[in-house]
């Protein structure tokens, strides 16, 4: 059992050691993608524990993204927060929303569960249109380059510097990463696992099934807040893009892609799809148009996703 | 002291009354067997008592302590523990997390409790639950890989790895070989001594076998009580049940 | 303008949409109601009825033949590309609920980029086919949009006969009541399957039609009319089309009437906070089953 234990902690450090190695060989180009995955794929990550681990398919999640960008954003922007402190307000922009998000819409469930969360991350999309004196709306702002700096002891370190990014995106990944594993082979992790499986036995078993989705929802918007304030600080930009219905569609993506429920999954499926769509939108202006295209496919040939078809053909690396 | 009373318990669907005013004491320690005719209210009636339905009327106690209004999880805290008549387990899990997940929730306290586990141990309880129903050595497979009797013997290891107070079993012989059944009844008696077993069932040899005290029920409403001996002289139950 | 007469105006401008919002949400309703599956892409369909219109208004000699051309070409076509999807797509996930959820996520992009690939990013008008105001004492109002609102009723009625007098309604309502029994009595449940869709491709896509005349035709129009018949099946209760109905109306009419007097965004929102207490209140949605 020990054997198979430390197996998955040494993929995952094997995994954080390429990306950090990976740094000094990218070229510029490659490097700014790099650090922007692993920034989405925290958002991923976020997004898999509801849907992957606890199969909860919501339709949503761009608004906790979109909760850490703005809560983040305005945090620094307009009540002068440092930068820890807006990646901290970010992150408790995602939670807040989606302890309320997840008392009202976890009354329902399946497809209306879904619908609902749609509906509400739609509400918030045009509260952020609504409220444009505030937010900029559509256009959106850009954090200024003067607030974007962390002083630590006397040196200080620019966000906006190409290093200092990829290793803030890289150490913000390693956290919910590593938090997730260590999560999803918890005792809790068991039980949202057992939720997504059966959720009547799992109740008839003693546990609070309402109370661990509502707990999943709030890990997941929390995270997903944190990957939107990042997001937000290390690139800048503050938009409601964001929080437009795509990315809740991007999320669900890539986590698919990836393989749901698996926890390398969301790193490798938003990596193919960035590169995949950078490539499409070279090539015509309806490069969303492989959105589809890869949802349709994974459905109908490769419903495991990358990893997860991996993990079936060669062996348990979940165990 | 009753371990498990029901006040007058009642439950309608529609237009459909399918326990009318039952009262039912059951004293800790025995086992008792409900019977009655299909579409009797007896599922109904032990849905009612684990909170998997809530009553129209009528109220519950168990140790004396009102719990009508007690959702299902907190109930099978309390003590009352229910197995299901459609196997429910989990089947994509293993039979290792399926009984996990019994076992570790008395150990989640605090957030250590919660967060960590010592596999080790826990595979040992695991093992442990699963030999009492026979099934250690399936410990690695998932619960679709088992044969139906088996499953059916994961969730009655499901119901007792809760360490229940009152373990209700909803046909649980149901779709189990001979041999299995009478692993089934070795193991209810050698839980008897600690645990109060409320069991719905129509193989009647195996109510005969185990019950001490058996409750017919027909349409709804308690039809009569006694002990194995006296049901079977029952005329009034001869004539709605046995005898047909 | 007094203030009685805006707010006619504004309840009028809202019942002729809640018209063309029932008729959408009825599709997205019926699919969900037989099949037990959400078409995501419905909103795509709802816009291909509206660039259907506008292609057969380019080719047709005069709007009204255009128009009525439309009427038949663009459900038909829909319908044949739901159809074609549901052969496809669906059957294959054999309509699992969360399958079907992304596989029509899938199509709704494919749809959409599609369109924008042939048809391009302009949003274009077509004429109406008739050409009159109705005038009332206060201001004079388009006769189309009434026009809309009466073909739309007697659409939602046809719809009504088909489901209650027709041997294919008859089987829509036995799947939907139990499609295993359905199954075990002869009925074709995975023909009925395609023709719901069909048939809820065809009702968006009609209402597409209606409106093109209205509102242009845009590869991105078909945002709103999914997520306004979302919030109709929710606030409604899935599954039920009598909830579906009433519920379009409470929001097409509000809808209408907030956004003359506030702004459309706060409209919408206000709709989305509305669903919220709808669920507070009653979690299956007004008309919907409670669940267990």
């Amino acid at each position: 059992m020990s054997g198979v234990l430390s197996n998955r902690w040494l993929l995952a450090l094997a995994v954080l050691a390429v990306l950090l190695v990976a740094q000094v060989l990218l070229p510029p180009y490659h490097h700014t993608n790099f650090a922007r995955i692993m920034v989405l794929a925290s958002f991923a990550i976020g997004y898999n524990i509801a849907f992957g681990y606890t199969g909860l398919l919501s339709l949503g999640h761009a608004m906790f993204f979109a909760a850490g960008i703005y809560a983040a954003g305005l945090g620094a922007q307009e009540l002068g927060l440092s930068m820890p402190a807006a990646l901290a307000f970010g992150a408790l922009g995602g939670l807040v929303l989606a302890l309320a998000v997840g008392l009202i819409a976890l009354r329902t469930s399946g497809v209306a569960f879904l619908i609902v969360t749609l509906m509400f991350a739609q509400a918030v999309f045009l509260t952020t249109l609504y409220f444009n004196e505030v937010t900029k709306g559509d256009e959106g702002f850009v954090i200024a380059e003067a607030l974007r700096r962390i002083e630590i002891g006397g040196a200080e370190l620019k966000l906006s510097d190409p290093t200092v990014r990829y290793n803030v995106a890289l150490a913000l990944f390693a956290l919910c990463y590593l938090a997730s594993i260590a999560l999803l082979h918890s005792p809790v992790g068991r039980v949202l696992v057992a939720v997504r499986e059966n959720e009547q036995r799992t109740r008839m078993l003693g546990y609070n099934t309402f109370g661990y989705k509502l707990l999943a929802m709030v890990i997941s918007g929390t995270i997903s807040g944190l990957a939107g304030a990042a997001y937000a600080l290390l690139f800048a930009y503050v938009g409601s893009t964001f929080a437009s219905t795509q990315y809740s569609i991007y999320a669900l993506l890539w986590v698919l892609l990836g393989g749901l429920g698996t926890t390398l999954g969301p790193l490798i499926g938003t990596g193919l799809m960035s590169y995949l769509v950078d490539f499409a939108s070279d090539v015509t202006s309806s490069y969303l148009i492989v959105v589809g295209v890869v949802l349709v496919v994974l459905v109908l040939a490769f419903p495991k996703g990358v990893v997860g078809t991996a993990i079936e053909r060669w062996g348990r690396l979940r165990s | 002291m009753s371990l498990l009373r029901t006040e007058a318990l009642s439950k309608r669907f529609g237009g459909l009354e399918a326990v009318r005013n039952v009262d039912l004491e059951l004293p800790a320690g025995e086992i008792r067997a409900v019977i009655g005719p299909n579409g009797a209210g007896k599922t109904t009636l032990v849905s009612v008592i684990s909170g998997r339905l809530e009553p129209t009327a009528g109220r519950i106690f168990f140790k004396d302590r009102d719990i009508t209004g007690l959702s299902a999880w907190q109930r099978a805290r309390a003590g009352i523990v229910y197995t299901f008549q459609i196997t429910s387990v989990f089947p994509k899990l293993s039979c290792h997390d399926n009984l996990a997940l019994a076992i570790q929730r008395r150990r989640m306290t605090g957030l250590a409790g919660r967060l960590r586990e010592d596999p080790a141990a826990l595979r040992a309880e695991v093992e442990a639950a699963l030999a009492r129903v026979g099934l250690a050595e399936d410990i690695d497979r998932t619960a679709a890989e088992l044969p139906y009797g088996h499953q059916r013997l994961l969730e009655v290891a499901l119901g007792l790895a809760l360490s229940p107070e009152l373990l209700i079993m909803d046909e649980p012989t149901q779709g189990l070989s001979n041999a299995e059944i009478a692993r089934f009844c070795d193991l209810v008696r050698g839980i008897a001594s600690e645990v109060t077993v409320l069991l719905i069932e129509h193989n009647m040899p195996v109510v005969m076998d185990l019950a001490e005290r058996i409750t017919v029920v027909e349409r709804g409403a308690v039809l009569a009580e006694g002990t194995p001996a006296e049901i079977r002289a029952d005329a009034a139950v001869q004539r709605a049940y046995l005898g047909t | 303008m007094s203030f009685g007469a805006y707010f006619f105006l504004a309840v009028l401008e809202g019942t002729v949409s809640a018209f063309v919002l029932a008729l959408t949400a009825l599709g997205l309703s019926l699919v969900f109601g037989v099949m037990r599956v959400v078409n995501v892409a419905h909103g795509e369909l709802f816009m291909l009825g509206a660039v259907i219109a506008w292609w057969v208004s380019q080719m047709a000699g005069d709007p009204l033949s255009g128009f009525l051309l439309a009427l038949v070409v663009g459900p038909l076509l829909v319908g044949g590309i739901a159809i074609a999807a549901d052969w496809a797509i669906l059957k294959r996930v054999d309509y699992n609920p969360e399958a079907t959820i992304v596989a029509t996520i899938g199509l709704l992009y494919i749809i959409q980029q599609s369109v924008l690939i042939l048809y391009g990013p302009d949003a274009r008008a077509v004429e109406a086919p008739f050409y009159f105001r109705v005038q009332f004492p206060w201001f004079g109002y388009s006769g189309y949009k009434l026009i809309v609102a009466a073909l739309s009723a007697g659409l939602l009625l046809a719809t009504w006969y088909l489901l209650k007098k027709t041997r294919l309604g008859l089987y829509m309502r036995a799947t939907q009541y139990d499609q295993e029994t359905a199954q075990a009595f002869g009925v074709p449940v995975r023909r009925v399957y395609a023709a719901v869709f069909a048939l809820g491709g065809g009702l968006a896509a009609l209402a597409g039609v209606l409106v093109v005349p209205i509102q242009q035709a845009h590869y991105l129009m078909g945002h709103d009319p999914l997520l306004l018949s979302f919030i109709v099946v929710i606030i409604g209760g899935l599954g039920s089309l009598r909830g579906t109905l009433i519920a379009a109306f409470v929001i097409g009419i509000s809808d209408g009437v907030i956004s003359v007097f506030f702004s459309p965004t706060l409209a919408k929102i206000l709709a989305t906070l509305l669903v919220a207490l709808v669920l507070v209140v009653r979690p299956g949605g007004l008309f919907g089953a409670k669940p267990a």
